[in-house]
């Protein structure tokens, strides 16, 4: 449908810049660039950060099957296996309770003048990824392809249509949003 | 009529429909589900390339991902000028060393702070390439795509990121 747009590489330089613009002023307007709000949220104590990120997974969710149903849209899952996913995963989380920011985010930070994390936090994310391109060789000949499930989604494993996971799946991410506000959390 | 791009917050849900809204026109627009964390590594390949040159681009890991600004740098780029203007609109630009959350806890001298932001950045941003995506490309993108690996990755973010948490003001306080 787009695909003369899609093959515009000036055009698709500026349009990610314009989808991120949108994305940094969402981000800080949600409060999420506040690193009080998202160790909060890893502390239990602040639910900002799901909230926002439960909202967001529900209306892509429907709006981008939606549109795949209708021909606009393709989906694009990452490939993925337990040493890659699982092991790398549990990494990224002891560092993002240690700096207090995603990569998102901590651009998102930056821009309002959060010092630690322009300073200490880019730094150390932009040696961090550094370092993996350099240790890249040997983790993908070591511990990446063990448990490699591929770019399998949840409805090609259970065998149904996308709507078959995606109808139960909001009746339940919605119950998780009105608990929270019941909670008063 | 436009106060509320002045606002200093938005309801969680409505900033949540707007990234949901916008991964949409990321994927109609782009044929791209947005991710940051890419953009890092990419940015980390660059800064090699000025000291080491070309032979950095012959590197397997940078092979896949050449060191060059594509539409995630841009899109990370653009997170820098909406949250810079989102702060301006709502006076809340200010340069701040040290969060008020790690202030209680471990006091307000600014290098300790900055040292562990480091450290944490670096583990991080490793993690985040071992896992092939972040909390947007794995967390929002891949979840609302209902892959296996988004969701696994989230699990993985957050049990690891909340037991780390516990342990840090555990310790701290």
């Amino acid at each position: 449908m787009f695909s003369a747009l899609h093959a515009n590489k000036p055009a698709q330089l500026i349009l990610g810049l314009v989808i991120g613009f949108l994305f940094g002023f969402l981000l800080q307007k949600g409060n999420v660039t506040e690193y009080d709000v998202i160790v909060g949220q890893l502390l239990f104590r602040n639910f900002t950060v799901i909230k926002i990120m439960v909202t967001a997974m529900l209306t892509g969710m429907i709006g981008v099957h939606l549109l795949r149903s209708l021909g606009f849209a393709q989906l694009h899952p990452k490939p993925g296996s337990l040493g890659m996913t699982l092991v790398g995963g549990l990494i990224f989380g002891v560092g993002f309770a240690v700096l207090g920011y995603c990569p998102g985010t901590i651009a998102a930070a930056v821009a309002q003048g959060k010092m630690d994390a322009f300073v200490g936090g880019m730094s150390g994310i932009i040696i961090g990824a550094g370092l993996y391109a350099h240790s890249f060789p040997y983790l993908s000949r070591t511990i990446l392809p063990k448990g490699d499930f591929g770019t399998l989604t949840f409805p090609e494993l259970l065998r149904v249509t996308p709507w078959v996971v995606i109808l139960p799946l909001s009746a339940l991410l919605i119950g998780l949003l009105v608990w929270l506000e019941r909670a008063g959390l | 009529m436009i106060s509320f791009l002045t606002m200093t917050e938005w309801s969680p849900y409505a900033v949540g429909i707007g990234i949901g809204l916008l991964s949409c026109f990321a994927f109609v627009l782009s044929d791209k589900p947005i991710g940051c964390s890419t953009a890092f590594a990419r940015t980390s390949g660059m800064l090699e390339q000025l000291v080491r040159g070309q032979k950095v681009r012959e590197m397997p890991y940078y092979r896949q991902f050449v060191p060059e600004i594509d539409w995630e740098w841009m899109l990370v780029a653009g997170i820098v000028l909406g949250a810079f203007t989102s702060s301006w609109l709502s006076g809340e630009f200010r340069l701040q060393w040290v969060p008020s959350l790690w202030a209680a806890t471990f006091g307000p001298e600014h290098l300790p702070r900055l040292v562990t932001a480091f450290a944490g950045g670096i583990i991080m941003g490793f993690g985040a390439r071992w896992a092939g995506g972040c909390t947007s490309g794995h967390g929002i993108s891949g979840t609302l795509q209902l892959a296996v690996s988004g969701w696994l990755a989230v699990a993985a973010f957050f049990a690891s990121g909340a037991a780390t948490a516990f342990v840090k003001y555990a310790l701290g306080g």
